[in-house]
């Protein structure tokens, strides 16, 4: 909270004690609706975050207000000690904020190299005349960003990388996710951001791909995590702390078995009692 | 060693692979040719059903014979150029298949342009025959004022490119229908523009001589070794080449990183731009790309035509270059040139039965589009270098 404070008069230092993600006051209105209500919240460096509460309370739409898909009606959001309030969100992923989504959006009629080299497009070069007329420049770049997907969709799942020029709509769910993770991941993001990565997929599918994200943190220990989800079992076994987002406030923070005791989470997931 | 003695079958059988692509591509090039000279329906009736029959067997046969002409993306282009040569040369000394010809292979430049808007970077663009027409008109214009030919026909592209940049701001503000109704509406504010604009000739339009580069008269016969032929077989030249140009231009704006970028921006502009992807950048890069192109091909076509008004850019004649992107397969600059064949020679073909020509060629595109949905000739999975085993 101090560090927000200090963001709204200038900007933070990037230190190692300072969070990593600072939202003071967030507010989201659309209408009449207040999807997000003055949310403050912090991301420490490292930690791995859990966003939970009930269908509708705001979990992403605080993502998308978060990577600058729609625009904060107040307050403000600061990462690694610069206010990226109302950045666009090409902006948003250059300052390090990457992200996965609960529908899944990969481009399913391009291949699994093609969504992976998307997340890494601000690497590539850009320019129309290096494009149509730089064929050898480019051929290198392109073998090189070959080797860096598949070293990358290696550490998921040594299969995929025999498909990596497979179309994307021909992977299972559990493999489109990791695709996506990948798509994430490849452009080194300091935050990232899942929403709801067990959607639409079986119990040991689930455990598998958290098993993947661990060991893909386990190989980047600087990567911080924020991760949305409804299975409270993920929640339990992947995150440190965790937040209980309700009509778009904070209900309540802390460790999962902590906050699963509250009466009030309880009460916002199943009702209160009537007698 | 059993390896060796493997690849050399391998290599073998690609070699007899690229002899019986190269004959179906003479095949193909005789049916050209008869398709374009005859003027006989019965002929024309047998030609388009021998064409459908070959179109299926070929889907059966493809995948080996595609593999080898994929590996050697350089011999299949010039195959294919070779068959167009030959066709262009048996019908050296007859004008109007000639001209047929051409205006097919400035079509297919214009759809290659409108494809990397539509079928790439997904702006549907309803303007094409606009954009067509400002490079038709500025070379009439520029032309009459005695600017060397090759500049007229480089600013017939520059100038649609310009006057496209016009309409960019309403075409990222808008998305899918609303993006397609602005080009309409500009489409038909074109025309009418040029209707009642009294200094490019309102409805009687302009005249054109043809073109001159560089003391190359493009209007005058070509004796060539004792035999003449008509002054289109230079037309054909020019629009060979630049078809070609533009073939090899779209296919590698399509196998490179700008490529990804149109098509991620297609598929998803949320995903793309939460990806870091500039979505305005690559909508005004393929719009202007495409335009220039359109542009382009406006400005030949109207030097060879000699004569343009403002009926030959109307909406009608924008949903003819869509409907030729639409049936070639969107996104696949293979496909366009069957597609150009069809949608423009076919009611030419047609016209003594008039007025049912239009009927019956509808027909025929329902009937395609029934049976194909995606189009002739599907876009394939993107390959980089293909035939380069990465």
């Amino acid at each position: 909270m101090t560090a927000a404070g200090e963001t709204a008069n200038g900007p933070t230092r990037d230190t190692a004690a300072a969070p990593l993600l600072a939202c003071a006051e967030l507010t989201m209105r659309f209408g009449g609706l207040v999807a997000l209500d003055a949310l403050d919240l912090h991301v420490a460096r490292g930690e791995i975050l859990g966003l939970i509460g009930p269908n509708g309370s705001g979990k992403t739409t605080f993502f998308n207000v978060l990577t600058g898909l729609y625009r904060a009606s107040g307050g403000r959001i600061a990462f690694a000690g610069r206010d990226i309030t109302g950045l666009a969100p090409q902006a948003v992923y250059r300052a390090g904020i990457a992200r996965t989504f609960q529908r899944s959006r990969l481009c399913l009629p391009l291949t699994v190299f093609d969504n992976v080299m998307i997340g890494n497009h601000l690497r590539l070069s850009r320019g129309t005349g290096f494009n149509v007329f730089r064929r050898r420049a480019l051929r290198r770049q392109y073998e090189e960003s070959v080797e860096a997907a598949r070293a990358l969709v290696v550490t998921f799942n040594p299969q995929l990388a025999a498909r990596l020029f497979d179309a994307a709509g021909a992977l299972d769910m559990i493999d489109r996710r990791r695709v996506e993770i990948c798509r994430a991941l490849v452009n080194a993001p300091r935050l990232l951001l899942l929403d709801e990565p067990s959607a639409g997929m079986t119990r040991g599918e689930t455990r598998e791909l958290m098993d993947d994200i661990l060991q893909v943190r386990a190989a980047r220990p600087a990567l911080t995590i924020v991760i949305i989800e409804h299975e409270m079992n993920v929640i339990e076994r992947m995150t440190q702390r965790c937040v209980v987002l309700n009509y778009g406030r904070k209900i309540a923070e802390g460790p999962f078995r902590a906050v699963a005791a509250e009466r009030g989470v309880q009460e916002a997931y199943l009702g209160q009692a009537v007698a | 060693m059993t390896g060796t003695a493997a690849s050399r079958v391998a290599v073998h059988s690609q070699r007899t692979d690229l002899v019986v692509a190269a004959v179906a591509v003479a095949a193909i090039g005789a049916w050209l040719w008869a398709f374009l000279a005859t003027d006989r329906v019965g002929v024309l009736a047998t030609l388009l059903a021998v064409a459908a029959v070959a179109f299926v067997l070929a889907q059966r046969l493809a995948p080996r014979y595609r593999r080898a002409l994929t590996a050697r993306p350089r011999a299949a282009t010039s195959l294919v150029v070779l068959a167009v040569c030959a066709v262009a040369v048996a019908l050296r000394d007859q004008p109007y298949p000639l001209l047929m010809l051409c205006t097919v292979l400035l079509f297919v430049v214009a759809c290659v342009g409108l494809d990397i808007q539509i079928g790439h970077c997904g702006i549907v663009n309803f303007a094409g025959a606009a954009f067509f027409g400002t490079g038709a008109y500025t070379a009439a214009v520029l032309a009459a004022r005695g600017v060397p030919h090759i500049a007229v026909i480089a600013a017939g592209g520059v100038v649609a490119a310009l006057v496209g940049s016009l309409l960019i701001l309403p075409v990222l503000r808008t998305r899918g229908y609303y993006a397609a109704l602005v080009t309409i509406a500009f489409g038909i504010l074109f025309s009418t523009f040029l209707e009642v604009n009294d200094a490019l000739g309102g409805p009687q339009g302009l005249k054109l001589h043809g073109i001159d580069l560089f003391g190359w008269k493009f209007n005058r016969d070509v004796t060539l070794g004792g035999t003449t032929a008509s002054f289109y077989v230079n037309y054909f030249v020019l629009s060979l080449a630049l078809a070609v140009a533009a073939f090899v231009f779209a296919r590698r704006v399509e196998r490179s990183w700008l490529g990804l970028a149109f098509d991620a921006v297609r598929l998803d502009e949320i995903a793309a731009a939460t990806f870091g992807i500039g979505v305005a950048r690559a909508k005004i890069v393929a719009f202007t790309l495409g335009n220039l192109l359109c542009g382009i091909a406006g400005a030949v076509y109207a030097m060879m035509q000699g004569f343009i008004a403002p009926n030959n850019f109307t909406f009608g004649e924008s949903l003819i270059l869509v409907s030729i992107v639409i049936l070639g397969g969107i996104g696949n600059p293979l496909g366009i040139l069957p597609a150009a064949l069809i949608i423009v020679v076919v009611p030419q073909k047609l016209q003594f039965i008039q007025e049912y020509r239009f009927l019956l060629y509808g027909v025929l595109v329902v009937l395609i589009l029934l049976f194909r949905p995606e189009g002739l000739l599907p876009r394939r999975i993107r390959e980089y270098f293909p035939g380069s085993g990465a």
